[in-house]
């Protein structure tokens, strides 16, 4: 029966019940982001292994259960004027999910945001995991410090391997000092070749820019920190950016929140029918939308200073156009997902970036032997 | 510290091996004349040594994968090598193994300021990516404090850190793309100048998988424009408990330094007469340094300080100009040297959380007591990342044994209040017994499931990282295959 989800309390009971499974299982934790293929299996649902386990803001470190919900750990962190670095996508907006993103999700999606161009990614911020394999063995890998290198980082296999190698029971992180300040400079009327450009300059820098994306409110620029060093790095920029045209500066803090919560959770997108996600060089982006737009219809959003591209069609063309693009990006090296799109198209082509031949024969050796008997999500990555 | 026996069959077909690596490299790159290959007989854990079956110095990746072929052909065990600073074994030969060294791999392939990358072939040294670079502005963020010499091969191997990494992190956070060769010789990409991996994070698995996974020969690293300036600070205090509370104050106040560093007294007297820099006399000293703009700086050192000041500093110096940064910066970057040079030491690597310092310095404290060997501490506070030097004499006999003990009693002190063994160095021979401390059966076996897809001989590197007896049964199976 589809809707009789299993609901676990805790890792052991979790154990238990992979150990003993008797097919596949589809695991979920807020199911507020099914990218990938459709998953056939017994529902499974981690939201009840919850809780935050330790936080010492002194040490800038969280460690929490899996199904703790992304709204519990953010608002812990606000209370001691931290946050999580990578700022985590939330994916209800694009693909019109409803329910709690859970921390587990975060890190088994490896979910970033704007802020991953300075901050690092979901992974970079992972210091340690805890996690059941496809036989039902509790396996833990790095721990609760900053730094640590004993044995191999499962941590950083873990983060976006979507609960095909292991279901998380513990995720911990890295945490950081929320910014006292923040300011948004939009340039107007660029195109995709000098927005790159610009938002090239910005990066390059020394004004530690948080956040460099480009859409139909323009390019926008984010720095983030104390006031007056953002008043001085937002005029020194301005300056640097004077070749693009004159940048207006927003200081507002509210406006500035909610513009990059736009960037972030791509809402211009909303209602889309096929949306991919792609990971390029910054550089490579114009040229690769210029080749498609010579063959498709279809409207972008770019964030990371263009190195990752949001790319919304019509559902119609959507298996061609996912194949050009996938052919595409593996000649410049990169990779397209998939993110939203009807059944049928997700069904029918593969999800993620194929894989040349010895790299998807490691991944494949990699799931069998984490997940022997093929139970974890089987068909979700392909 | 125990490694395998050689295999006496590979020891007897040494010279058809080195004929047939003679047979693709050219004869300047196949070092097989005992007389030469003690060079390669250790690393910066000198402790411990083993002159190699021979040493080969590959030009290219293509070099590489034909040697690799060769020795995966002949069932010989191979120990890739950086410029050989690891300090915890990680490039230690046994008598039955080929020694790879990737010290003529030293090109910079291709600098991309657009895109704030930078291509280079891993024999080349850390700092030297950095001075590829700095002529335009621009950096790269680890800093291990070997960086003159350690090559980016060996930074990937052991996912090396360094002073800054506080704010930068460290190799795996900066690590974009690998051209690796596995031990087959199959030449692997993974990664490139995108960001994160569009299936599985193999990247992340095989940064710090030290040498054990493939032979990674280029790298696309991340590198930085350099912040506009910066500037330490240097402060003393009465103990290590006041020291460990001023750097969890800083930290909660929401300040991020680029580095906090910690002495004690005896690395504070020991690198001041061999550095002159003029550190005070107290129980401890943190140099905590920010960067930024001026205004940022200003901003965050007037933080800080009066954050200093708050636990009766017995000294707080601003830098007020380049050369007074240098002096305060002299001192802690020759700390192991100093303290090389009036005693033989051994440098511990274990991290715990932050908020466990004064528990744990005061623990080692009482061990050292109990030993009867001198400790000196010098580390990284902000991000909990010890290096206790324990000073013993190597030519008396069994001190070094008894460092070795004490050693790891500090370590298993760091498990218990929740860090872990190691934090950058690695853990090569030196912490491989100890693993199970910190991991389950369970745990190990899923590391080394990722090694027997990666290399399903186990022959790269085969007697590091895991217990010997943890790792046996594959060692042997590997072994047995090519009887």
């Amino acid at each position: 029966m589809k809707d009789d989800v299993l609901n676990l309390r805790n890792e052991s009971e979790l154990a238990e019940a992979v150990a003993t499974a008797t097919g596949p299982l589809a695991i979920r934790g807020g199911g507020t982001r099914p990218v990938g293929r459709p998953v056939e299996g017994a529902p499974l649902s981690v939201a009840g292994i919850s809780g935050i386990a330790l936080y010492e803001p002194g040490a800038l470190t969280l460690v929490a259960r899996a199904g703790t919900p992304l709204a519990e750990v953010e608002a812990a962190l606000a209370a001691e004027g931290q946050r999580l670095p990578f700022e985590p996508m939330d994916h209800r907006t694009l693909l019109g999910t409803a329910g709690e993103p859970t921390i587990g999700g975060v890190v088994a999606a490896n979910v970033s945001g704007p802020r991953r161009i300075q901050a690092g990614a979901c992974r970079d911020s992972l210091i340690g995991v805890r996690f059941v394999d496809g036989s039902g063995t509790v396996v833990k890998n790095g721990g609760r410090v900053m730094k640590n290198v004993t044995g191999y980082d499962l941590v950083k296999l873990m983060a976006g391997s979507r609960g095909t190698l292991g279901i998380l029971t513990e995720v911990a992180f890295k945490v950081l000092p929320e910014a006292e300040s923040a300011a948004t400079l939009t340039l107007a009327g660029l195109d995709t070749g000098r927005a790159v450009q610009a938002m090239s300059a910005a990066l390059g820098s020394p004004f530690e820019v948080t956040g460099a994306a480009h859409g139909p409110d323009g390019t926008l620029i984010r720095i983030e920190g104390f006031p007056d060093s953002v008043a001085y790095r937002a005029e020194k920029l301005g300056t640097l950016l004077a070749p693009f045209g004159p940048a207006e500066i927003t200081t507002d803090r509210a406006a500035v929140e909610a513009l990059w919560a736009g960037v972030r959770d791509v809402a211009g997108f909303a209602g889309a029918a096929a949306v991919w996600r792609i990971s390029v060089r910054p550089g490579d982006a114009p040229g690769l939308l210029a080749e498609l737009a010579a063959r498709f219809a279809f409207e972008t959003r770019l964030d990371w200073g263009g190195g990752l591209i949001w790319l919304a069609a019509e559902a119609g063309d959507g298996a061609a156009l996912h194949r050009a693009l996938q052919d595409a990006v593996a000649r410049i090296r990169g990779h397209a997902t998939l993110v939203k799109g009807p059944e049928p198209l997700r069904s029918s082509v593969p999800v993620f970036q194929p894989e040349p031949a010895p790299l998807e024969s490691l991944s494949q050796r990699l799931r069998r032997k984490f997940d022997p008997r093929g139970i974890l999500n089987p068909g979700l990555m392909g | 510290m125990d490694m395998p026996l050689p295999d006496p069959a590979i020891l007897a077909r040494k010279a058809r091996i080195v004929a047939r690596l003679q047979s693709v490299l050219p004869p300047e790159a196949v070092i097989h004349d005992p007389a030469e290959t003690r060079a390669y007989e250790c690393d910066g854990l000198t402790a411990y040594r083993c002159p190699p079956l021979c040493a080969i110095l590959p030009a290219s990746t293509e070099e590489v994968a034909a040697a690799l072929r060769i020795c995966h052909e002949e069932r010989v065990p191979v120990v890739p090598r950086g410029s050989g600073t690891s300090l915890a074994g990680g490039a230690l030969p046994t008598a039955d193994s080929v020694i790879l060294g990737v010290a003529r791999l030293n090109a910079v392939l291709e600098a991309d300021y657009a895109n704030r990358v930078i291509r280079v072939q891993t024999g080349r040294t850390n700092l030297s990516v950095t001075c590829a670079v700095e002529g335009d502005d621009f950096f790269y963020a680890p800093d291990p404090s070997s960086q003159l010499a350690c090559a980016i091969a060996g930074n990937i191997a052991m996912n090396s850190g360094g002073a800054h990494c506080l704010k930068y992190g460290v190799t795996t956070n900066n690590l974009l793309g690998v051209t690796m060769v596995m031990m087959d010789g199959t030449v692997v990409e993974i990664g490139g100048a995108h960001l994160d991996a569009g299936g599985y994070d193999l990247l992340g698995v095989i940064c710090g998988s030290e040498g054990q996974l493939g032979v990674v020969t280029e790298a696309t690293l991340r590198i930085l424009r350099k912040p506009e300036g910066a500037r330490p600070v240097l402060m003393g205090f009465g103990s290590a408990e006041i020291a460990g509370a001023c750097v969890a104050d800083i930290i909660k106040a929401g300040v991020l330094p680029v580095a906090i560093e910690y002495m004690d007294r005896l690395c504070i007297e020991v690198t001041d007469e061999f550095s002159g820099a003029g550190y005070p006399d107290c129980e401890a000293l943190l140099i905590v340094e920010v960067e930024g703009a001026p205004a940022e700086i200003d901003e965050q050192l007037g933080l800080i300080t009066e954050i200093a000041r708050r636990h009766d500093p017995v000294a707080l110096r601003e830098a007020q100009d380049e050369d007074e940064a240098k002096r305060i910066w002299a001192g802690r970057k020759a700390a192991f040297g100093a303290v090389g040079r009036i005693n033989d030491y051994m440098c511990l690597d274990g991290t715990i959380p932050v908020s466990a310092l004064p528990h744990v310095l005061r623990r080692i404290g009482e061990l050292s007591e109990e030993y009867g060997l001198q400790v000196g501490n010098v580390f990284h506070a902000g991000d909990g990342n010890m290096h206790p030097l324990i000073l013993f004499d190597a030519n008396a006999p069994g001190d070094l044994e008894k460092a070795e003990a004490m050693g790891a009693d500090i370590l298993r002190l760091c498990v218990e209040v929740g860090g872990c063994l190691t934090g950058e160095h690695g853990v090569g021979i030196e912490k491989r017994d100890l693993m199970l401390v910190q991991y389950t059966p369970a745990d190990l076996e899923a590391q080394m499931a990722v090694k027997d897809v990666f290399d399903p001989d186990w022959l790269l590197n085969p007697a590091k990282v895991f217990p010997l007896a943890v790792s046996e049964a594959r060692r042997r199976g590997a072994a047995r295959a090519a009887a």
